[in-house]
Order: structure tokens, then sequence, then C-alpha cells
């Protein structure tokens, strides 16, 4: 299923995500209920099915990751559940440096270090995510799997940002 | 999702967590991470001229079958050789911990880690 079609948008990283849900409400109007109460049960189900898909479609299109794995997925490239791991030495001593200072702060409680944290994560992700919709927008191999290792550091950092946000919401308890 | 009990024991007491002097010459390093769940690993192994694996310490960030996963592998690995530690299958680690097959990736990781580290060694001595 390319989610692209479905919401008639430009298959690119870049998508306008005001533009989405605008697309997204037309769609599921097409798709309501409402609308087959006098159809019959197959054209009821085939009603349901749509809606699941156009949600999905909207989840997927929305979040950046999963959309840069939807366009992986469409050049050939399956990122979801996969099971390879990533080497790279110099990023996962980063990684586990951060999670080091992610426990340092859960014990300590300190609100400017968290917020210095966080910081450096927002920083980080938007250069991979600069970098990575450059990669999207290319065609060649190199750059399909270059693009795929910056969304796996993506994944990476997603996890971190939700132990901030764990660490933090305890902390304002 | 319940651990088995291997997990659960390798979780609440992880043998060998810690940190060998990275600039020990007999200390080699792998590092390792799984994007589908963002879990860090870092296994270190100590390992004498003989091509014998003295110590290991890990230190893992990740959900219960990752830690109890490194964890074994650093009991595992103790006393063997180079060799026979580079054999050790994740699907040796997956039984032994019972891990069911959403957590496959876990043994896995563990896997690689030691590979990781090995493939330091090799470097290293050449």
């Amino acid at each position: 299923m390319n989610y692209f079609e479905l919401f008639n948008l430009p298959a690119t990283f870049d998508v306008d995500v005001a533009e989405l849900s605008t697309r997204y409400r037309e769609l599921q109007k097409t798709a309501h209920p409402d609308r087959f109460a006098n159809a019959s049960e197959q054209q009821k189900l085939l009603a349901v099915s749509r809606t699941a898909q156009i949600n999905d479609g909207f989840q997927t299109l929305k979040d950046p990751i999963r959309r840069a794995e939807h366009l992986l997925e469409m050049k050939g490239v399956e990122l979801q559940n996969e099971t390879q791991t990533v080497k790279d030495t110099s990023f996962l001593m980063q990684q586990m440096e951060w999670r080091e200072a992610l426990e340092d702060i859960s014990r300590s409680g300190d609100e400017d270090e968290a917020d210095k944290l966080e910081r450096s994560f927002k920083q980080y992700r938007a250069d991979i995510t600069h970098a990575l919709q450059d990669l999207l927008a290319k065609d060649d191999v190199a750059a399909t799997q270059s693009a795929a290792d910056h969304v796996r550091k993506l994944k990476f950092m997603a996890k971190l940002q939700d132990e901030l946000v764990r660490i933090q919401d305890a902390m304002y308890d | 999702m319940a651990y088995s009990e291997k997990v659960i024991d390798h979780y609440e007491n992880p043998r060998n967590v810690g940190s060998f002097d990275k600039d020990d010459p007999s200390v080699v390093t792998g590092m390792v991470g799984a994007p589908a769940c963002g879990d860090v690993m870092k296994l270190q192994l100590k390992i004498n001229e003989s091509g014998i694996i003295e110590d290991a310490r890990f230190k893992t960030y990740g959900c219960g079958s990752a830690i109890a996963s490194s964890s074994l592998v650093t009991e595992w690995v103790k006393g063997k050789s180079v060799e026979e530690a580079a054999s050790i299958k994740n699907t040796d680690i997956a039984e032994e911990l019972a891990l069911p097959p959403v957590k496959i990736h876990c043994s896995i990781l563990a896997e690689d880690a030691i590979k990781a580290a090995l493939e330091e060694y090799k470097t290293k001595k050449a």
C-alpha cells in the first residue's frame, strides 16, 4: 500500500502536515459508517477496512520515523521488525554516554541537566533528520542504505527521548 | 509478557556488570545496538596471551531479556578460548533463557556483542 497515493501527496519525506490532516478528514468522510447505513454487508465491511487503512496511513505519514520507513519500504528496504544490529562504535558510545547521563539525572533530579540533555537530543535529531531528507530524495543504492542508517539512529534517539520524558514526568510529580 | 525464571534471575542478579579499564591491552570491547528497541550493549573481554577469556564485563541499557542475554554470555565466555566463544549462537542463548520469539533479537544482540569484541581482538593481534 502506497500511502502517499492514498492521500494524493507527493512521495517525499518533506510532507506538509497541515495538508495531510486536511486530506485525512476528507478521506474519513468518504468512508464514514453513516454513509453506508443502507448499504450491503459487503460494502459495510469494505468501508470498515478502508477506514482502518486511512487511519494507518495517517499515523504513518504523520510520524517522521514511520514516514521515512514507508519511503524506504517503497525503495525495497524493510526496517520494521528488523533484527539487524548496529555496530557504529562512535554512535553507540554516544548512546551509552547519554544513557548514563539519564541515569544520573534520574538520581539527582537536576532539572537544568535534564533541559541541557533535551537540547542536545533535539539538536542531534534535527541534524540527522536534515541529512535524512537529502538522502531520501536521492535514488541510488548507497544513499538509500545511508538513509536506512539515519532512520535507525532516529529510532535510538526516540527511545532516549521517551526515557527523558519519563524521568521529567517523575520529577514534576 | 511473562519472563522466564532464568531471565528474572539474571535481571535481578546480573553477573559481571561494569567495565574494565579500556586502556588495558588485554581488554577488548564489543559495542552493539538494536534499532528496533533502542537497546545498547557493551561487552568487554579480558583475554590472556594463550587466547583464553579470563574475565568478562557488560553494560546493557535495554529490556530484561537484553540484560539477561548479556549477563548470561559473560558467564558462558569465561574460561573459553576465543574460538569457542566465537561459536556461541544466539539460538543457544534464546534456548537457555526460554526467550519468546519477540525477544529473539536480544539474543542476537548478545551474540553480535561477542563477535564485535572478538573482531577487535583480531585487529589488535594483527
